[in-house]
């Protein structure tokens, strides 16, 4: 069994995300080969075969154009599974790559569940669905199959090595243009180094029950965060969103006041040591991640935390 | 100019999703039904960008599923599109991305859209390959997940949010299909005359038979909740007694209170 695993390479630099590429394999079994845009400069910690393109030439950003290279990749090597992370790079261009080859995608791959399932290798990927809620066992029906596997799902695998490099060129512009890069909003608030955060969820219900909230994290000396529906709807300054695309916190103490737990929230909070979230739904997937699941009125319990807590620094 | 917006039905995630007979999606019954949110977005921006366009632009909408998913076209409608198609389909829940996306790439095939808005991804599958299969089916332009979005003379500029809040600024030439992120606009509520003007808009009826050709070419082979990882302690109760009860707890497990 063989993957292709898709690498990925950014603002002139390799991204570590590649190397849980290879931690999936390596739980699956599987023998590597990998494919990169990117620099020569810049190569992965790597023994097996490395596909690689210029980025100078090829672009970060040019889905048509990394198609083709992956295809030409695919014809070379014969994968049976094509590996990409779930990310904007992956989501973005696993399905092209899949409707090429009229193969199988497996979207934000979690697990693996092998055995019985009758196709290729037999085995099944679990995903999340219902906003983490639930899960499904998707079985792909053809060989190839895509795959995009979700950050931080599978562990980062340094190989080590220096790969064998295996050229690969492609030229013409395709269909898009990509203009450049815009730097993320500049942070006034570094929640990064706050030692107790509460954030707020939609849970909370409206903007006027954000002081509520905010009231909690003073209290406790303490950072306001966010969660980015609330901040999409202007309740929370943007500065306070945690998450995948807004800062990762690491504190002695997170607070999630009526937060569902999608995996793009948690992927900002699990650094945290300790997390006391309030839900009224006992089934919130933000409970799988907790250590303690308050299981209440967000608007109630709050205020009534709030007038009881006396943190060290008073 | 001929725009589409496709749109899902999906179910209140705050419901309690229990399997269905076969186990592999959720069973229907006391679900509460609504537009996924990431579609939303996307008839925002098509809404706007055919306000601008005036008179010589028009919106279809459509949406694959059962009759209830009419509710979700009609929303569409009253938010500011022209007409819709409903394909419908009873059993769209057991297709997989690669058969919806044929539908809506066979629905779209001959009919001349310039550019077309789906959401990034839906709230219950979250496969976030739709979109984008239609696009190569059709052999559009495409690019994915905006949060920004400009229309001058035939080309798209398009901000992409990439991860830790960095964006990619991108053009592309119609015929094109951009999915939307969360926070790209702000969807407008329907107004009570939109509403009313909305019910004599067109709903053209097309059964899933018509277009569907292709095989799936992935299956669910069960849908099941999340193994329990066990641990976390889980409190209910009166609110005063649970506030006490957190307060032992963060002085025992943490060094954050006195
Ligand atoms: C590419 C991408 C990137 C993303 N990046 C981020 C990111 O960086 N950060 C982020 O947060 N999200 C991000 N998201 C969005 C993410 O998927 C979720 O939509 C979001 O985190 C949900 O926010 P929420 O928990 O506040 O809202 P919801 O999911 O709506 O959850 C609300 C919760 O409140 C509970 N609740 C309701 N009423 C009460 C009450 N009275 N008392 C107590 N509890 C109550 C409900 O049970 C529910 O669990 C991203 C999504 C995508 C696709």
């Amino acid at each position: 069994m063989k993957t292709l695993l898709i690498g990925e390479y950014r603002e002139g630099k390799l991204l570590d995300s590649t190397y849980e590429l290879l931690g999936f394999a390596s739980q699956m079994g599987a023998e590597t080969a990998m494919l990169l845009v990117g620099s020569e400069t810049q190569l992965p910690a790597y023994g097996g075969t490395l596909y690689l393109a210029d980025a100078t030439t090829c672009g970060e950003y040019n889905p048509d154009l990394h198609k083709k290279l992956i295809l030409d990749a695919v014809q070379k090597e014969n994968p049976d599974y094509i590996v990409f992370l779930h990310s904007s790079y992956g989501w973005d261009l696993a399905p092209r790559v899949a409707a090429a080859l009229k193969a199988a995608q497996v979207s934000e791959v979690t697990g693996i569940v092998p055995g019985g399932f009758g196709f290729g290798f037999g085995f099944g990927f679990e995903v999340g669905c219902c906003n983490a809620k639930m899960r499904r066992t998707v079985r792909p029906n053809t060989a190839p199959a895509v795959l995009t596997i979700q950050a931080g799902a599978f562990p980062v695998e340094q190989m080590g090595g220096t790969p064998q490099l295996q050229k690969l060129a492609s030229e013409g512009k395709g269909a898009l243009e990509f203009i450049g890069y815009e730097p993320a909003e500049k942070k006034e608030v570094d929640l990064g180094k706050a030692e107790i955060v509460v954030s707020v969820g939609r849970g909370i219900g409206k903007k006027d029950n954000v002081p509520a909230i905010a009231a909690l994290a003073k209290a406790l000396g303490g950072e306001l965060g966010a969660t980015r529906p609330v901040v999409d709807a202007g309740w929370v300054e943007h500065s306070h969103q945690v998450g995948t695309t807004g800062q990762t916190v690491a504190p002695k103490l997170y607070v999630a006041c009526g937060i569902s737990g999608a995996i793009q929230h948690l992927a900002g909070i699990k650094k945290s040591d300790f997390i006391v979230a309030i839900n009224k739904d006992k089934d919130a997937p933000i409970g799988e991640i907790a250590d303690v699941l308050v299981v209440a009125d967000v608007m109630q319990f709050v205020p009534a935390l709030t007038a009881k807590v006396a943190p060290v620094s008073s | 100019m001929k725009l589409l917006v496709c749109i899902k039905q999906v179910p209140d995630l705050e419901s309690r999703f229990k399997p269905n007979a076969e186990g592999v999606w959720y069973d229907e019954t006391d679900l509460a039904w609504r537009m996924n949110e990431y579609d939303e977005y996307a008839v925002e921006q098509a809404v706007q960008l055919r306000e601008k366009l005036g008179d010589g632009a028009k919106l279809t909408v459509l949406s694959i599923g059962p009759d209830r998913v009419v509710a979700a076209i009609k929303k569409a409608l009253a938010m500011g599109a022209d007409n819709a198609a409903h394909i419908q389909d009873p059993a769209a829940a057991v297709k997989d991305p690669w058969q919806i996306a044929s539908i809506i790439a066979a629905y779209a095939k001959d009919k001349g859209f310039d550019l077309i808005f789906t959401g990034m991804q839906s709230q219950d599958r979250g496969s976030a390959q739709v979109g984008v299969a239609v696009a190569e089916q059709l052999g559009f332009a495409c690019t994915t997940t905006i949060v920004g979005f400009q229309y001058e003379n035939g080309t798209v500029t398009a901000k992409r949010e990439l991860e830790g809040g960095v964006k990619g600024v991108v053009k592309l030439k119609t015929p094109a299909l951009v999915t939307c992120q969360l926070g790209l606009n702000v969807p407008r509520y329907p107004t009570l005359p939109n509403i009313m003007k909305a019910k004599k808009k067109e709903i053209t009826v097309i059964a899933v038979a018509d277009l569907l050709s292709e095989a799936a070419l992935a299956t669910t082979a069960s849908f099941h909740p999340p193994a329990k990882k066990g641990g976390g302690i889980v409190l209910e109760g009166d609110v005063g007694e649970l506030a006490d009860k957190v307060v032992a707890i963060l002085k025992d497990k943490t060094a954050v209170l006195r």
